[in-house]
This record gives C-alpha cells, sequence and structure tokens, in this order.
C-alpha cells in the first residue's frame, strides 16, 4: 500500500489520539475554579468489552500495579515429596495448589494467584496476594498442613480419659480432607438455624456411602489435627457425596466449622522458601516518586532536544510524547504488570528512545555538510542510520530476552523484579523504533515541506 | 588517538581502584544470594537513626538481627537470620513499642530461605554467562573478524570491572547490597555499552571500506570524532531520566538506578577510549609482527 505522508500522519494522529484516551485513568475528575466559575464533573471512562461468536476481548484498562507498588504479599512455598510416591507427585502438588487456592479464596482477594511450578525436581507453588493486609494470618491459614480426618467410634466413652485425648476408642476411616471439596453455612429449610452442608468428589462420596451405611445411628467423628472438632450422628445411609451437619450450632460456630473443613488436609506439607510483602502506602509512594521523576527526566530530555537540535529537536520530542502515550495504552492493553523496576525499565527506554532519532540526525548533519539538499539529505540520514540503530538495539533485546525468560527455563530466573524490568525495556524498546523512525520521519516529512 | 596514554592512564587507575576494592572489601551480598530476612519498620514520627541503631543493636541482637539501616527519616531497616518469622517481627515491633512510646508499623518483609538463596546465585552466574557469550557471539558475527571481538570483550570487562568496584566501594563505606537487581543493571549496561561500540566499529568498517589506504590510526581518529557527538548526546538523555529517578524515585530502586548511571557512563566512556585504542594496538601489533617476520 503506498501511502503519502500526509496519510501517514493521520494515521499516527488517530494512534496517538486512541492511545492518549487508553492512557488516562478510567476516573478523572475534573475540577475548574475561576473566580465565580466552577466546574467540576467526574468523567467515567469505559473498557474494552468485546464478543464475537467465540472470541472476547475484555479489558477494563487500568493500569495493573505489581505487588510492589499496589501493596501485598508474593509466597514461594516448597512442597515436601518425601512422604509421596513419584507417580502421584503431580497429583499431589495439584491437590496442594488447589487447596491452598480453596484458602486462599476464603480471603476474598481479588486478582490473587497460585501456580505450580517446577525447578529440577523440586516442586513448588508461588501464591500471589494483591492487597493483603494481615499477611501473619495469610501464612497460618495457607501454610499449615491441617489434617482433616473421618473416624468411626467403637465403644462408650471412656471415664479416665484425659483432657484433649480422644475419649473414645476411633477407627481411622479412609476418608480425609483430600477427599472434600468444598464445605459451607446453609440455613436448615425447616427450622432456619444454621447448619454446615459438606460436599466430596466422587471418590470421597463413595467411600462416605459406605461408612454411613456402616454406621447409622452412631457417631461419626470430624478430627482435625488429632482433635475431635465435631461427631454428629449419622442419620441414614449418604449417597453422592452430599450431606449437612447439624447441631445447635450459632452463626459463628457454623462458619468457624465450615473453615476448619475447608483448610482440610494439604495433601503435603509446604515450607516458605521466599516471601516478599509490601504495605500498599510505602508502594504508593514509589508511584508517586516514580512519576514525578519521570515527568521531570522528560522535561530535561525535552528541553534538551529542543536547545541541541532546534526545530528537529521539537519534532523529536512529539514522537517521544507519542511514544510515552501508545507505551502506556500497550500497557493497559496488553495487560503489563507495572513492578517498581519496571518503572525504572520505562524510563531507561524513554531515555533510549530519543537514540535513534539522534542517530538520524547526526547523519543528516553529515549528509548537509556534504552539501546534500535537505530533503535528500533527511532521507539519506534515515537510511544509513537505520543498519546501526538496528545492530545496537539486537545486543540489548538479547540481553533483554535472557532476563525476561519467557520460555520459563530451569536455570534462569524467574524472578518478578528482574522479569518487570525485563518486558518494559524490550517493550520500550520495539515500541521506541517504531516512533522513532515511523513517526518522526513522517512529522519531518510533512512539517519539513512547508520549510 | 594522539591522547592514548592518557586514555590508558584513566582507565589503568580506575581499574586499579576497582579491583583494589573488589579484593580488599569484596561485596555486600543481599539476601537474594545469602538467604535471610529483611525487616522494614516505620515510625509514625521522624526518628534520630543514631540514637535508633545503638538501642536496636540491644533489642535486636536477641533475635539475631543485625546491619540496622535507617531508610529516609521515618523507617529502618533490620536484616535477620531466614528463621525470623512474621510473627516474630510483630513482637519485636511491640517491644520497640515500649521503648520508644509508639509502635512502628511493618511496611516491608522479605524472607529468602537459604537454598533458594543458592538457587538464584546459580541462575545468576548462569545469565551473567549466557549474556556475555550471547553478546560476543553478535559481535563476532557482525564484525567477522577477532580484532573487533576481542577489543569489545576488554571493553565490556572493563565497564563490568568498574561498575563491581564502585559497589564495593560502595558496600564499604555505605553498607550498599548486591542484589539480583544489580546484577540486572550488570548486563543491561553491559549490552548498552556494546550498542555503543558497535556504532563506532560501524563507522570504523565503513571508514576502511572507502579509505583502505589510510592509517588505520587516522581512520580510527576519524570514527571517533564522528561519532563522539551522537555517542555524548545519546548517553545525556539517559542520564537525564535515569538522575532524575536516583534523586527523587522510590527508595528500594535507588541503587539499582544509580548502577544503571554507573554503567552508563563507562560505557559510553569505554567505546572510543577503550576499545578504539585497543583495536588501534592490535593493528599496529599486528604491523610490527608483519614487518619483523620480514
Amino acid at each position: 500500500m503506498i501511502r503519502t505522508s500526509s496519510q501517514r500522519l493521520l494515521v499516527i494522529l488517530f494512534l496517538a489520539l486512541i492511545s492518549l484516551f487508553i492512557s488516562l485513568p478510567r476516573k478523572l475528575p475534573i475540577k475548574i475554579h475561576y473566580q465565580d466559575f466552577s466546574f467540576e464533573k467526574n468523567l467515567d471512562f469505559p473498557g474494552i468489552n468485546f464478543q464475537y461468536g467465540n472470541f472476547a476481548l475484555v479489558r477494563n484498562l487500568e493500569l495493573k500495579l505489581g505487588l510492589d507498588l499496589a501493596g501485598g504479599s508474593h509466597f514461594v512455598f516448597e512442597a515436601d515429596m518425601s512422604k509421596v510416591s513419584p507417580q502421584d507427585y503431580d497429583a499431589a502438588i495439584e491437590g496442594t495448589r488447589a487447596t491452598i487456592e480453596r484458602r486462599v479464596n476464603l480471603f476474598g482477594v481479588s486478582e490473587s494467584v497460585v501456580q505450580t511450578s517446577k525447578v529440577g525436581n523440586l516442586y513448588r507453588i508461588n501464591v500471589d496476594l494483591p492487597g493483603i493486609k494481615d499477611t501473619q494470618k495469610a501464612i497460618e491459614l495457607i501454610g499449615e498442613t491441617a489434617k482433616l480426618e473421618f473416624k468411626e467410634l467403637k465403644g462408650l466413652p471412656s471415664e479416665s480419659a484425659t483432657e484433649g485425648a480422644m475419649p473414645f476408642q476411633t477407627v481411622d476411616t479412609d476418608l480425609t480432607g483430600a477427599d472434600l471439596t468444598r464445605s459451607r453455612v446453609e440455613f436448615d429449610p425447616q427450622t432456619g438455624k444454621p447448619v454446615v452442608g459438606i460436599q466430596f468428589n466422587s471418590e470421597g462420596a463413595r467411600k462416605f456411602q459406605e461408612i454411613t451405611k456402616r454406621n447409622i445411628g452412631s457417631p461419626l467423628a470430624i478430627v482435625i489435627d488429632g482433635q475431635i472438632i465435631t461427631a454428629p450422628t449419622v442419620q441414614q445411609e449418604i449417597s453422592g457425596g452430599n450431606a449437612v451437619i447439624t447441631g445447635n450450632f450459632t452463626l459463628e460456630e457454623a462458619r468457624q466449622l465450615s473453615i476448619q473443613l475447608n483448610s482440610g488436609a494439604l495433601p503435603v506439607p509446604v515450607k516458605i522458601i521466599e516471601q516478599r510483602t509490601v504495605e500498599a502506602s510505602l508502594g504508593a509512594e514509589a508511584v508517586r516518586k516514580s512519576i514525578l521523576a519521570g515527568l521531570v527526566g522528560l522535561g530535561m530530555v525535552i528541553f534538551f532536544m529542543v536547545t541541541y537540535y532546534g526545530r528537529l529537536g521539537f519534532l523529536a520530542s512529539m514522537g517521544l510524547l507519542i511514544y510515552g502515550a501508545i507505551t502506556i495504552a500497550l500497557y493497559k492493553l496488553i495487560p503489563v504488570v507495572l513492578t517498581l523496576p519496571g518503572v525504572a525499565g520505562l524510563i531507561l527506554s524513554i531515555g533510549m528512545a530519543v537514540d535513534s532519532n539522534i542517530l538520524i540526525f547526526e547523519r543528516m548533519k553529515e549528509e548537509l555538510r556534504a552539501g546534500k539538499p535537505w530533503m535528500d539529505a533527511m532521507e539519506a540520514g534515515f537510511g544509513r542510520a537505520w543498519d546501526s540503530i538496528r545492530d545496537a538495539n539486537i545486543a540489548t533485546l538479547l540481553t533483554v530476552f535472557i532476563l525476561l525468560n519467557p520460555l520459563n527455563f530451569d536455570f534462569l530466573h524467574t524472578s518478578g523484579s528482574v522479569r518487570g524490568f525485563a518486558i518494559t525495556l524490550g517493550l520500550g524498546i520495539l515500541i521506541s523504533l517504531f516512533t522513532g523512525i515511523f513517526v518522526t520521519r513522517t512529522l519531518m516529512r510533512v512539517f519539513a515541506r512547508k520549510e | 588517538m594522539k591522547l592514548r596514554p592518557l586514555y590508558f592512564l584513566i582507565s589503568g587507575v580506575a581499574l586499579f581502584l576497582s579491583l583494589y576494592s573488589i579484593f580488599v572489601w569484596g561485596f555486600k551480598p543481599s539476601i537474594d544470594f545469602t538467604g535471610g530476612t529483611v525487616v522494614e519498620y516505620q515510625f509514625a514520627g521522624p526518628t534520630t537513626p543514631e540514637l535508633l541503631k545503638t538501642i536496636l543493636s540491644i533489642k535486636a541482637k536477641e533475635y539475631g538481627g543485625k546491619d540496622i539501616v535507617a531508610l529516609g527519616d521515618q523507617n529502618i531497616q533490620i536484616k535477620f537470620p531466614p528463621a525470623f518469622s512474621q510473627e516474630k517481627a510483630e513482637v519485636l515491633s511491640l517491644d520497640m513499642a515500649e521503648s520508644f512510646s509508639e509502635k512502628p508499623n511493618i511496611v516491608r518483609f522479605e524472607t529468602v530461605g537459604p537454598a533458594f538463596s543458592q538457587e538464584i546465585l546459580n541462575k545468576t552466574y548462569i545469565a551473567i554467562g549466557i549474556a556475555s557469550i550471547g553478546i560476543l557471539l553478535w559481535v563476532a558475527f557482525q564484525f567477522k573478524s577477532i580484532k573487533f571481538g576481542v577489543s569489545a570483550i576488554l571493553a565490556m570487562l572493563h565497564d563490568s570491572v568498574i561498575l563491581s568496584g564502585t559497589f564495593a566501594i560502595l558496600g564499604h563505606y555505605k553498607g550498599v547490597e548486591i542484589d539480583i537487581l544489580f546484577v540486572t543493571a550488570m548486563l543491561t549496561v553491559l549490552s548498552f555499552s556494546v550498542h555503543d561500540t558497535i556504532v563506532v566499529y560501524d563507522r570504523i568498517r565503513e571508514s576502511t571500506k572507502r579509505f583502505g589506504d589510510i592509517p588505520f590510526l587516522l581512520l580510527a581518529n576519524k570514527a571517533v570524532s564522528e561519532t563522539m557527538v551522537r555517542s555524548v548526546n545519546n548517553s545525556l538523555t539517559i542520564i537525564f531520566m535515569l538522575f532524575a529517578l536516583f534523586l527523587m524515585g522510590g527508595a528500594s530502586i535507588k541503587w539499582f538506578v544509580f548502577a544503571l548511571l554507573v554503567g552508563t557512563v563507562s560505557g559510553t566512556y569505554s567505546s572510543p577510549f577503550v576499545a578504539v585504542p585497543l583495536l588501534v594496538i592490535w593493528e599496529e601489533l599486528r604491523g610490527w609482527w608483519k614487518t619483523h617476520r620480514g
């Protein structure tokens, strides 16, 4: 497609405006006070909600901040597989992950992430909890290997039983917390009293059916970490895996029981090998400072470019601002999670973005000195500078690739900070190649013709 | 190139100071590489760091705390062995409440297990290795000649040593630590330095093609002066941005940004004043070798 420079300019303006629109915060308060005139309005910009057949694109277009900027915790747990046989490893780690995720959801943390990862023959679970306040409670709840068992009771209570010890004789069943999929507080439709509903998976449902069949009229002990929590009497044989525990529960007691049942048994014990917790206030301060620093730096760069290169410098600065808008718009669209090192990467890439322009301008000066007319000098400048620009940026892109480790190689880092930096730097370089060459050249062609 | 001895003198002094610092003082590794726990406490009012440090060295010692650093005028940071849990951090905070009549908030808590930190260290070595080899292969491929490759390697080495030396000095005098971000900065800076070097080499190669009979020394000189302006301007824009970030940006990346700054400056310096002179020497040695072999 052959486009004239004016058409290209329109494309660029269009892109710039869209980017600007996307870059703006979704909620923008506008306050204008001038003497007697006062205008206040809160602008609400929409996100993207696009669906076509099976394809859906939903973006709320808010800038996603990493844990170190928004506050929150990042944990890495390592699973102790010593009591598990190798063929069960995958099932064990997945079961552990699912249980941890259940526990995490109890905290109502939005956008939490619970993922498994494997390094060599070490199995790990990564947990990200944005915005969580009570990290200590989270660790306790998540990391504990509460052992949930169901035991049948035989015989009568022993008179000489000691406090806290099992006053009954129990028989272990093979039904454990691993078979429980869910427990929650419900309300008995007849009495309106709180009860605890429990649900087993298919394997658990089968076991439960057998146990209830065997124990009609007897109590079934629910034991957590060796302590009997409750021992409801089995009313009937229960198939299908859904049951209800009734008793004279208060709402609070029912809730507690439900939580305990949910915390269930972790198939394997885990221990924390890495934790990073940052409080939201610290993060917010960092955000504020970074924005300020970015603007000041940008100001200095623009001032320098205009001073040293005059009108060309001004055009390059325009290109730079468009670069900024496109970059932030892309962060919101992809989306890219912005961490503090990521901000450093962004700022560094802004400094480097001007590089391609400087290379071109210097080449142009040479051509002009050699006596070529202005337009030719410009075209020649772009052409010959491109090779240098391409070669030079490849070295940096290579380093970025290694730091980013997109293929999740075992032997390279998977740290959030490092990757956060690599992604903003890499993206920055790619975008700057675009704006430096396409945008600035078009701007120059269009505005220079008016010379 | 007439001032070659001067350039080598400057580099020599910088290298000597750096190597001295590295071997005599070593680095201060962060918990990323050693394992351990770091807790940052924030007080509501301004604190006198000196007073805090003395009292805390007594209290925190009970828990195995060491390396107490003041961050800003309300925050302090204490390092503990890996087993120091968040629970204990809370207990210490209550302890401090007794002595200072206000309970500090835990604003940051980081812990890395010893085995994990070893893993991080290994991965770091591998990343450095792959990145360096990758860049070298790229330069070799680009210029198809050993002399460019070797002098580029030496210039890169020069930059790494100076950056490391700077942080050895900072570690010794200001307790600045080396963490994964430092390594990231180092790798980024190396690639940037190579970037800069390639631009000059490109020029030299172009000139050699056009004016093959002119002595190499003059060609090199010409190339350096031609690319100098561009090189300095480019670095200036980067330095502006980084400097603003260093002075005003967030505390946790402050030294990361500083590493990038130092690396940018040394990378800009090393391309015309280390890489090219080495190239010239190589050519001169080659010429000398040729004539003396007869």
